[in-house]
């Protein structure tokens, strides 16, 4: 027992959902002063462990000791009381709470035996500007904000409970640049104070970015724990997906291309308070990427083009004629699909099954009496999962049983199966592990080689452009310029997002 | 995946209703005692159908607002509301027909009112339903102008004291309303949509459902079955009182569905369990009387019941229930 002491550790972790073995014989141990890296693909058991270190899950077989003494928390609030801050994959905070009730829930400082709300927010002010989130309200409801901001305030939550661990299950995962450097920053700075910080990532330049080592699971199991100096890249997917995949086609543009005929026009297509009016043509076989800072207006443009939140001015044409969209259900109807940011609460269905989940749409889009039956659900529910590889132990589990990455991909499938015309997507690889996420990538690339119009949200630019036939560049809710041919590269779409006057590239 | 018929018809509901029914007959011999008379059967057993019909009856309605996440407390009053307009409809010399109908349509009207108060207006469900809950009576009694309104009208009476094939009235309309309810639900995706709506209303409208549309539609659906039972009502006691017809059957109701095994925070759910449930809570009524014991008893043990099934489905009892499980059959350590 030379070996130095461990802040937190896990030895011979077992857990089983019923026939499924989710973790077998896993050990894990963390560093004081360390960011440990957790990789694995999708549905590896990442979640799971987390889960069981910090006491939402209790383990089948395996003991968890923190600093060398055996411990079994009750639950999380257990484990929190013992220093140990977690970010769940799937935040969990109150949507319907203000953003400063949500950082300081259950710690609130009193005065007078009354909660001192005036301090609360002071503070909650002062946190949230380490994060480089100045502008926002601390009184407002946390469910009016954005998908990234209620993941930094459960993470801002999470540092200030930490007193020797900081759990972060895919963080990162709705954040763009600035705000992963704002976290790195504040990573770096626990980690000097000592801490021991878990990481878990799809995106492998974060890791080794921050990372000082790196444990990889693979279907339940322990592949390794490896110091990262050792490895490369490549080395890191080899672990996790037991086979090299290639990363070619990364950044290739796909440049100017023959387009179909006019497909959709949105012409002075705006919503008071939310949107300015902007107008856009989008055409058969063309995919336009959407690129903006957080808050720019990416994720209210696509609202509005699918009549969540309908427009309130302008019209919007469809082959040409003009069409009414006041609804999600009027969008649908006329050949639309949205598949949105927020999983949790805009997407999964959390206590149907799998393959209810991956026909709901095409059973809304067909209505109330022609009703698929059950041999036709599950013929479309296994088309789809294994075109997307959708890995359930059975399609009529209940979704929220699944993995993140596996969610995502049965919300895909979800819009897949209605056949669109036009389909947007908003971050639609959030939280998709490295192969599955080259298979989206194909997939898009396949559907507007198939004729499909499509609009893409992405934080990761990469992605936007190995796609893209055109991006338009969104700031302070406006579309402000649009990027074609030669300019559709990272640097350039840096720039035009950045730029604060308008000197971009205006086709 | 699917099991044996047999062993999809045991579950929660069914032993309960087995146990309730077992416990009767051991306190009255009697209990499974059925005669034949004047073209109908006689007996307790037949006696707990007859009755609990009523509140099967608003169950069936019940199930899929709660399904929806919501609730509806109106359902009592607007029993009252059908009742009396109905047997106003008859004094007044209109055809029983014409009478049930117009009851009908007046206690849907009620249910889409409360439907347009959730679905446009946003106000919660116990609230919006609320405000019938109490207004309704008001409007029953302005109906009746305060007295009981006595009728003979025979083919109205039958509604509440006929039989068909020897079984009562009330029991067969229960029977063929949940019948026809749950395939209406289940053969078409209105029932997918219910639960989809009830887990997660904005997933679900992401998803292409008109959520607005498919609630009134439920609400509207409880003020059906609720004019339904409360037609039932006035014509067994041949007379309308707007004070006490349907009182607190509501709470019945939503009794039944949820021992029927709907939660309340929505989503799965099933018909046939929540008109299983409203004979449970019938059977401990019949149970209670013909056992001798006061009737005051029958509340303590309905608060009783209560309390197990809250207890039983509370988060900490769940995880007792699985902790105890996983600790089955080896020794824990601590
Ligand atoms: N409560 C549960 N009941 C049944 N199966 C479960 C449950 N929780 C997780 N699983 C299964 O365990 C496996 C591991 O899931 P986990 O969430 O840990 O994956 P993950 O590595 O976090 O994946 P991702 O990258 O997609 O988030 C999956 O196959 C999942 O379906
Ligand atoms: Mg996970």
């Amino acid at each position: 027992m030379a070996d130095t002491s461990y802040t937190l550790q896990a030895r011979g972790i077992c857990k089983y959902f019923g026939e499924h073995t989710a973790l077998q014989d896993i050990d894990f141990a963390l560093r004081p002063g360390e960011v440990h890296a957790l990789l694995g693909e999708n549905g590896a058991g990442k979640s799971t462990l987390i889960k069981i270190l910090t006491g939402a899950y209790h383990p089948d077989a395996g003991e968890v000791l923190l600093e060398d003494r055996p411990v079994s928390f009750r639950d999380p609030l257990h484990a929190q009381a013992h220093g140990i801050g977690t970010v769940y994959q799937e935040v969990n905070l109150l949507p319907n709470r203000s953003v400063a009730e949500n950082l300081f829930l259950g710690r609130q400082p009193t005065r007078f035996g009354m909660v001192d709300k005036r301090r609360i927010e002071r503070e909650a002010t002062e946190l949230l500007a380490r994060y480089g989130l100045d502008d926002i309200d601390p009184r407002a409801e946390l469910g009016a904000y954005s998908v990234a901001v209620q993941q930094i305030v459960a993470i801002a939550r999470a540092v200030e409970l930490s007193g020797k661990v900081l759990i972060l299950d895919e963080p990162t995962a709705s954040l763009d640049r600035n705000e992963v450097e704002k976290l790195f920053e504040v990573i770096a700075d626990l980690k000097a104070r000592g801490l021991a910080i878990v990481f878990i990532t799809h995106f492998l330049d974060q890791v080794f970015a921050i990372a000082d080592r790196v444990t990889i699971l693979r279907n339940g199991r322990l592949i390794g724990t490896e110091p990262l100096t050792e490895m490369s890249r490549t080395d890191v997917v080899r672990m996790m997906l037991g086979k090299d995949i290639s990363f070619s086609g990364g950044t290739s543009a796909v440049g100017e291309r023959e387009v179909g005929e006019l497909l959709v026009s949105f012409r002075g297509t705006g919503r008071t308070g939310s949107l300015q009016p902007f107008s856009l043509d989008i055409h058969k076989g063309e995919v336009i990427g959407v690129a903006g800072l957080l808050g720019s207006g990416r994720t209210e443009m696509a609202r509005i083009m699918f009549g969540i939140d309908p427009a309130d001015s302008g019209e919007i044409r469809l082959n040409g004629t003009p069409v009414s969209i006041q609804s999600a259900s009027d969008a649908i109807a006329h050949g639309f699909g949205f598949c949105p940011e927020d999983r949790k609460a805009d997407g999964i269905i959390g206590d149907l099954s799998v393959r209810e989940n991956i026909v709901i749409a095409l059973q809304g889009k067909l209505g109330w009496f022609r009703a698929l039956n059950r041999d036709d659900q599950l013929e479309i529910a296994g088309r789809f999962a294994e075109m997307l590889d959708i890995r359930a132990a059975s399609p009529d589990m209940p979704i929220k049983l699944l993995s993140g990455g596996n969610q995502q991909k049965v919300i895909l499938a979800r819009w897949l199966a209605t056949d669109p015309g036009f389909l947007i997507l908003d971050e639609p690889t959030r939280g998709i592990d490295v192969g599955a996420h080259a298979e989206i990538v194909r997939t898009i690339n396949r559907l507007r080689d198939d004729g499909m119009a499509l609009v893409v949200i992405s934080s990761e630019l990469d992605e936007v452009v190995a796609y893209s036939s055109r991006i338009v560049v969104m700031r302070d809710r406006e579309l402000v310029a649009e990027l074609r041919g030669e300019n559709i590269n990272p640097s350039v779409i840096v720039q035009a997002i950045a730029n604060q006057s308008d000197e971009a590239i205006a086709s | 995946m699917r099991r044996h018929p047999l062993m999809r018809i045991l579950n929660a509901q069914t032993v309960a209703l087995a146990g309730v029914l077992l416990l009767n007959w051991f306190l009255f011999p009697g209990f499974f005692d059925i005669a034949w008379q004047d073209g109908r059967f006689f007996g307790s057993l037949i006696d707990v159908l007859n009755r609990g019909a009523p509140v099967a009856i608003l169950a069936v309605g019940m199930t899929v607002v709660i399904a929806t996440k919501g609730v509806d407390l109106s359902v009592g009053a607007v029993m009252a509301v059908a009742g009396a307009v109905a047997a106003t409809m008859v004094v007044d010399g209109y055809s029983a027909f014409t009478a049930i109908v117009v009851a009908l349509a007046v206690g849907t009207l009620c249910g889409v009112w409360n439907g347009l108060l959730v679905a446009l207006l946003d106000i919660q469900p116990i609230i919006a339903t609320l405000v019938l809950m109490v207004a309704g009576r008001g409007l029953a009694q302005l109906i009746t102008e305060g007295s009981i309104v006595t009728f003979s009208d025979p083919h109205l009476i039958f509604m509440g004291t006929g039989s068909f094939l020897g079984f009562p009235m009330a029991a067969v309309i229960a029977l063929v309303l949940m019948i026809a309810v749950t395939l209406a639900v289940r053969r078409t995706a209105i029932g997918l949509f219910i639960e989809a709506v009830g887990i997660n209303r904005s997933a679900a409208t992401f998803a292409g459902i008109r959520s607005r549309m498919l609630l009134i539609s439920v609400y509207a659906l409880s003020g059906f079955c609720a004019a339904v039972a409360g037609i039932i009502v006035a014509a067994d006691i041949r007379g309308a009182d707007a004070n006490n017809s349907g009182l607190w059957l509501e709470l019945d109701a939503i009794l039944a569905v949820v021992i029927g095994g709907t939660s309340l925070l929505g989503g799965r759910f099933s018909i046939p369990m929540a008109v299983i449930g409203a004979i449970i809570i019938q059977a401990m009524n019949t149970g209670i009387l013909v056992s001798g014991f006061p009737p005051e008893f029958n509340l303590i043990v309905k608060a009783g019941v209560i309390i197990l099934i809250l207890v039983l489905q509370s988060p900490i009892a769940q995880q007792l229930l699985i902790f105890s499980r996983r600790n089955a059959g080896k020794r824990s350590t601590p």
